[in-house]
C-alpha cells in the first residue's frame, strides 16, 4: 500500500520517532475514552504494519490501563475488489485466535487512503463472526477516499497528492520509526 | 515470487520456488478450514469445472469443496451418465465444455498425456487431477504440505515410497518434487513393479521392505491395485501382503519411531497397510486428506485469482 513499485525519493518527513510514539499514545487514551475503559476491546492488525502498530496500541493501553487486550491479525488478500489486478495473490493468512462475538473490534492500519483495504477488512471480520462494533485507527489519513468510510481515531491528517506515496517505517520492520512521504524519480 | 503458468501439469515442470509458493499458501488457506463460516469471496464469478473420467472420492470432492470454499462456482462431470456414453470423444467433450467458458477445467483421465492435451488444446487453465500413470501433482503438493508442518523442513529429510512404483502417478509427481526440494527418496516393491529407468530420477531402490523402511523420516505405502495381480505382476495378494505389507511388529523392528505413515488413499487394509497403523500414531492419512483441500484451493486460487476479470 504504502511503498510504489517505481523509484521513488523522500518528499519530507511527516512524523519523527518521538511524534509517531505521540501519536500511539493519544489514540490510545482516545480508543479508553471513547469506549469508557477496556472491557470486551480487541485489536485486529491489517497485514503488515497495521499488525505492529497494532501490538503497540496494545502496549500502550496495557500500560494505562492495566488491561491486556487480545491482537489479532488480519489478512485481507482473498477479499480485495481488485485481486485480479495484482498478479499472484501472496496469502499470508489471518490469526484471530480469540472470538470477536460481543466485542468491540478496533482495526489498525498503517495508512487510509481510498478505503478499500478497510472495506475488504469488514468483509473479512464480518465472516468471522459478529461483532458488537467495529472502529477504525490509522496512523496516517492521507485522503482520496473512494468509498464511504471514515477513520475514528487518526495519528495524523495528510494531505497529498494521488501520485506521491505515504511510508510508514517501523523498527520492527525497517529499523527506525519514523513517517515519510515519497514521490517518484522524475525519468 | 510470482506465478505465471496458465496450468499444473506435473511437478516435473515447477522449479524449486513454485512448489514453495503452492505449499505456502496452502499453508496459509489451512485457516479457513476452521471458521464458521467457510468461505472467502476471493474466486466469487469464476467458475471450475471438475471433468473426472476415472473414479474418485478425495481428489473430486476435495476440488469441489476447495472451489466452493473460494466463491467459484463448480460444476462436476463424470464420464459415466454423459455424452461418453453416446461416444462422444475426450477432445470433443472437453471443447464443447470450454464452450461454455469456465475458467479451471479439473481433469482426471487413465490416459497419460490428458491434461497436456487440454492445456494444448483449450484456452482456461487446466489442473491435473491425475493422468493414467504419468503425475497427480495436488497429491504430491498436499503431501508436501503435510510432510513439513509434521517434520518442520523439507531439506535432508529420507523419504521411502513402497509399492506399485511402477503404475504409480502418485511416486512419480512425489519423487520430482521430493527431489527438487533436497529430499532423499528409496523406492522400493516387487522387481516387477519397480520401473526399469527408476534410476535416472535420481532415487535409490531397494528391494526388501526392512531395508526400504530403516531410518527414514517418512514411509510413504502405495495402494496395491488389484489388477495388477491379474496382470501376473505379482503372484498373490497374500504374498504381497507377506512381502510388503506394513505391519506394526515391521515398524516396531526396522523403523524410526518418529516416522511417519502416509497413504494416498484408497487404502486395501490387511494389503499394503495393516489396520493397526493405519490407525496407529504414526500414520497421518486423515491429515493428508484435510490438507488436499487447501492445496486445491491454492492451486485454483494461483491459477485463477491473479488474473483475468475487470478487477470490478
Amino acid at each position: 500500500m504504502s511503498s510504489p513499485a517505481r523509484p521513488s525519493r523522500e518528499k519530507a518527513q511527516v512524523l519523527d520517532e518521538a511524534a509517531l510514539d505521540r501519536a500511539l499514545t493519544r489514540i490510545a487514551h482516545e480508543i479508553l475514552e471513547r469506549n469508557g475503559g477496556a472491557a470486551d476491546l480487541a485489536f485486529v492488525g491489517l497485514r503488515t504494519r497495521g499488525i505492529t502498530l497494532a501490538h503497540r496500541l496494545a502496549a500502550k493501553i496495557a500500560r494505562i490501563d492495566g488491561a491486556a487486550l487480545p491482537v489479532g491479525t488480519l489478512d485481507i488478500t482473498l477479499y480485495r475488489d481488485d485481486l485480479a489486478m495484482r498478479g499472484t495473490p501472496v496469502i499470508r493468512g489471518t490469526d484471530i485466535p480469540f472470538s470477536i462475538k460481543g466485542k468491540t473490534v478496533v482495526l489498525v492500519d498503517d495508512v487510509l487512503f481510498t478505503g478499500r483495504t478497510i472495506r475488504a477488512a469488514l468483509d473479512a471480520i464480518i465472516d468471522l463472526g459478529r461483532p458488537t462494533a467495529i472502529q477504525l485507527a490509522c496512523l496516517i489519513d492521507r485522503g482520496h477516499r473512494e468509498l464511504p468510510i471514515r477513520p475514528d481515531y487518526v495519528g495524523k491528517n495528510l494531505p497529498t497528492s494521488r501520485r506521491e506515496s505515504v511510508a510508514v517505517r517501523l523498527r520492527e520492520h525497517d529499523g527506525e520509526d519514523r513517517v515519510v512521504i515519497e514521490e517518484p524519480e522524475e525519468a | 515470487m510470482g506465478w505465471t503458468r496458465k496450468d499444473l501439469l506435473a511437478m516435473r515442470d515447477l522449479d524449486a520456488g513454485e512448489i514453495l509458493l503452492l505449499v505456502d499458501t496452502a499453508a496459509s488457506l489451512q485457516e479457513i478450514a476452521t471458521r464458521e463460516i467457510k468461505k472467502v469471496p476471493a474466486l466469487r464469478g469464476k467458475t471450475v469445472v471438475n471433468l473426472f473420467y476415472e473414479a474418485s472420492t478425495r481428489t473430486r470432492t476435495s476440488f469441489e469443496i476447495a472451489g466452493k470454499w473460494l466463491s467459484a462456482d463448480v460444476v462436476n462431470f463424470s464420464a459415466g451418465g454423459s455424452s461418453v456414453s453416446k461416444g462422444e470423444s475426450f477432445i470433443d467433450t472437453a471443447k464443447n465444455i470450454a464452450a461454455m467458458s469456465p475458467d479451471v477445467v479439473v481433469v482426471r483421465h487413465a490416459a497419460s498425456g490428458a491434461a497436456a492435451l487440454l492445456a494444448r488444446e483449450l484456452p482456461c487453465s487446466i489442473v491435473n487431477a491425475g493422468d493414467g500413470t504419468h503425475e497427480h501433482p495436488t497429491q504430491a503438493l498436499l503431501d508436501l504440505l503435510t510432510i513439513r508442518e509434521r517434520k518442520g523442513h523439507f531439506e535432508g529429510l529420507h523419504v521411502a515410497i513402497v509399492g506399485d512404483i511402477a503404475h504409480s502417478r502418485v511416486a512419480r509427481s512425489n519423487i520430482h518434487g521430493m527431489k527438487k526440494l533436497g529430499m532423499t527418496v528409496t523406492v522400493a516393491g516387487p522387481p516387477t513393479l519397480i520401473p526399469p529407468f527408476v534410476q535416472e530420477l535420481g532415487v535409490k531402490v531397494a528391494y526388501r521392505l526392512e531395508d526400504a523402511i530403516r531410518d527414514v523420516d517418512v514411509i510413504m505405502m502405495l495402494r496395491l491395485q488389484h489388477e495388477r495381480m491379474a496382470a501376473g505382476l505379482i503372484p498373490s495378494l497374500r504374498e504381497y501382503a507377506r512381502y510388503w505389507g506394513l505391519s506394526l511388529d515391521r515398524l516396531a523392528r526396522h523403523a524410526r519411531p518418529d516416522v511417519l505413515i502416509m497413504h494416498p488413499g484408497p487404502v486395501n487394509r490387511g494389503v499394503e497397510l495393516a489396520p493397526e497403523v493405519a490407525d496407529g500414531p504414526y500414520s497421518v492419512i486423515l491429515d493428508q486428506v484435510a490438507k488436499g483441500v487447501a492445496v486445491r484451493m491454492a492451486v485454483l486460487l494461483l491459477l485463477a485469482g491473479g488474473k483475468g476479470g475487470d478487477g470490478a
